[in-house]
């Protein structure tokens, strides 16, 4: 028998309560090998974010209602307390977040906050924390390292806080790194290093990655698989190759046209016409259909139908479902 | 750092000088003569100009300025005219009181204030933070001297637990650290530590909430921090600000304290400023202005110091 996924996520939902609900996430299903890449692509505010929080349980608990299931190495992510799921964050799965300059703490140096992290889930000495910072600070390749252990995140540059961010993420060897868009607050040149750093690291701990962009281009350098999430769900899903090449959803379509032609990594997608619908309702029907050029009366009328080819290569759009029938 | 502060104490040198300059220019600018309260109103002529020549009024403002900033330098700051004794040793005494009144207050009102605006920051928007919050908002609300005679007539008349006045037993004001001079500053530090607390516990509220919505706080909970460990991150992110509060707070009761000193006839340089108004004792008025405000400037460097150093993100250079 063929080893069990290390993440499963099934029809996950995160609703926000507040004076506004926002049903952020709708049924997201997913799953995860060992050491391997999956990429969620989307547009802002589609749900990217909140996914990946939620693997961290990372959402203000009394405002967010989730539901479905979340398993990473067999344990149920959502049942966790306590003492457990902090040796969750951090030891089995870790984050890198979008901007390291608000994410790391400004009044510790590096070295503090990676050794803190160390000492937090292997219980070793302060002395060894900071010489398994000095030696992740080497790994991801900061030149004079042993001097930027004792600087704090505002002496460094974007691209050095964010190396400095990884390696405070892979300190405790996770199994799962979730990074969320860790290259767009930087300049395009830096973001390649930053892609090609974290494909060799990935490659070199032999970890599962769930990346997170709305660059296209970025999934393409990174990803083993892709999933296209829009307004909350994933509307479609295969092998990187096969959303390039194979793309049956017309959302997908759009972001490829958008980006595919002399793809770079940094450029947005802004070439579908239209927003996002507003989340504050659950979608009963297709939510792209506002701004699909093949929208037909039965997309508004009910949720789409998905057409599965396996677990893990399907799309879910009428279109895809009638070509199939008529084959 | 030690260059910073050696040129941070080289700024405060001219600020030094004009404090002094102004000092010096209360006691021409005031109306009046101000032998007035030291001669008989039926003084001849003659012995109004020997006592003119004694203080040495006669001479030119910038000659006299100058000689009593010497004097000042060597600590000797003239005599009163009131009773005579030098102000140095007036003004020292008294200063000895309010800092030690002010510096308890603020010890006071620091601790409570950090108390309830931390748990009202971190419980923001429970009914914890709205009872922390109503607290402090009458910290800060409500009038001191009324409070002071408030907690006299409750500790002191009601209950007899307190004595409502003096430094010590005997209206002694040399202070001694006993059960028996401890009794008599309980009253009035609580009563002045009631506006800092008010104020502290706003701004540290405030700085708690915005520290806990900062994304480096998610950063601290995903690598698996427990709430403790996310606490600490906290406090070292709010210390310098809210040791700088403190600071300015401490200023301010060095100087504002005349009402509770008052109040409580506590011997301090509030009460001598308030003596030395009414008696029109313009060496004794021009000394105490001159020692309080240079407290203030040496606080005003020290918070800045101290500040600097613990906040890595201030440029030291
Ligand atoms: N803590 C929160 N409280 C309320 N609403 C939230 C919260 N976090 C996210 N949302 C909402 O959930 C939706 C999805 O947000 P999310 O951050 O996952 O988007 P995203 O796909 O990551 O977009 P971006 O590319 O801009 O990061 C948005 O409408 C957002 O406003
Ligand atoms: S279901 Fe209909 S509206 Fe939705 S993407 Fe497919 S064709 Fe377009
Ligand atoms: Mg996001």
């Amino acid at each position: 028998m063929s080893k069990p996924p290390l993440v499963e996520v099934e029809d996950l939902t995160v609703r926000f309560k507040g004076a506004r609900d926002v049903y952020a996430v709708n049924g997201v299903s997913f799953t995860l090998d060992e050491g391997e890449v999956l990429t969620i692509l989307g547009e802002s505010g589609s749900g990217k974010s909140v996914t990946l929080k939620t693997l961290l349980r990372l959402l203000p608990e009394n405002r967010t209602d989730i539901g479905g299931k979340v398993r990473v190495g067999g344990e149920d992510v959502l049942a966790m307390q306590g003492r457990k799921l902090a040796d969750h964050r951090g030891g089995t799965v870790s984050m890198i977040f979008q901007d390291p300059m608000l994410a790391l703490d400004p009044v510790y140096t590096i070295g503090e906050q990676i050794a803190e992290a160390v000492i937090r889930h292997e219980k070793v000495s302060s002395k060894a924390a900071m010489a398994r910072a000095l030696e992740m600070l080497e790994r991801v390749r900061i030149p004079s390292a042993a001097r930027r252990l004792k600087a704090y995140p505002h002496e460094m540059s974007g691209g050095m806080r964010q190396r400095a961010m990884i390696a405070l993420a892979l300190a405790c060897k996770p199994k799962l790194l979730l990074a969320d868009e860790p290259t767009t607050a930087l300049d395009a040149t830096v973001q390649i290093q930053i892609l090609l750093l974290l494909r060799e690291l990935q490659q070199e701990f032999g970890m599962s990655v769930i990346f997170v962009t709305h660059d296209i281009g970025v999934a393409v350098e990174v990803s083993d698989r892709i999933a296209v999430m829009y307004a909350g769900a994933f509307v479609e899903t295969g092998t990187t190759r096969e959303i390039i090449r194979e793309a049956k959803h017309p959302y997908t379509h759009g972001l490829l046209a958008a980006n595919l032609v002399g793809a770079k990594p940094g450029q947005r997608l802004d070439a579908i016409p239209g927003a996002p619908p507003a989340l504050e309702t659950r979608p009963t029907s297709c939510a792209f259909a506002p701004r699909c050029k093949h929208a037909m009366d039965i997309c508004r009328a009910k949720l789409p139908p998905i057409r599965r080819w396996h677990d893990r290569r399907w799309v879910s759009c009428v279109l895809a479902a009638e070509e199939h029938a008529s084959a | 750092m030690l260059i910073y502060t050696a040129r941070r104490i080289l700024y405060t040198l001219p600020i030094m000088l004009g404090v002094a300059l102004v000092c010096f220019a209360l006691v021409h600018i005031s109306p009046g003569d101000p032998l007035v309260s030291v001669l008989p109103p039926d003084a001849s002529e003659e012995l109004r100009l020997r006592m003119m020549q004694i203080y040495g009024f006669d001479r030119s403002y910038v000659e006299q300025f100058l000689i009593w900033l010497g004097r000042a330098l060597q600590g000797d700051l003239g005599n009163s005219i009131a009773t005579g004794r030098p102000v140095a040793a007036e003004v020292w005494g008294a200063v000895g009181n309010t800092l030690m009144l002010a510096v308890v207050a603020t010890i006071i009102g620091f601790t409570l204030g950090c108390l309830f605006g931390f748990v009202a920051g971190y419980f923001r928007d429970t009914w914890i933070d709205k009872l922390a919050s109503f607290i402090s908002v009458i910290g800060v609300s409500v009038p001191h001297y009324w409070l002071g005679m408030v907690l006299v007539i409750i500790f002191s008349v009601q209950l007899n637990w307190l004595p409502a006045t003096g430094a010590g037993p005997g209206g002694s004001s040399a202070w001694v650290w006993d059960w028996e001079h401890v009794r008599h500053l309980i009253l009035p530090a609580v009563t002045m530590s009631v506006i800092p607390m008010g104020i502290v516990a706003r701004t540290v509220r405030a700085l708690v909430a915005d520290i806990l919505s900062q994304e480096f706080v998610s950063g601290l909970r995903a690598k698996g921090l427990l709430d403790r460990g996310v606490l600490a991150h906290v406090i070292k992110n709010a210390a310098p600000t809210a040791l700088a509060v403190m600071g300015l707070q401490l200023g301010y009761l060095l100087g504002g304290s005349i009402l509770i000193e008052t109040v409580f006839s506590w011997p301090g340089t509030g009460f001598l400023l308030g003596q030395a108004i009414f008696q029109r004792d313009l060496p004794l008025l021009q000394g105490t202005i001159l020692v309080l405000a240079l407290f203030f400037v040496v606080l005003n460097l020290l918070v800045d110091v101290v500040q600097t150093a613990l906040d890595p993100r201030v440029q030291r250079s």
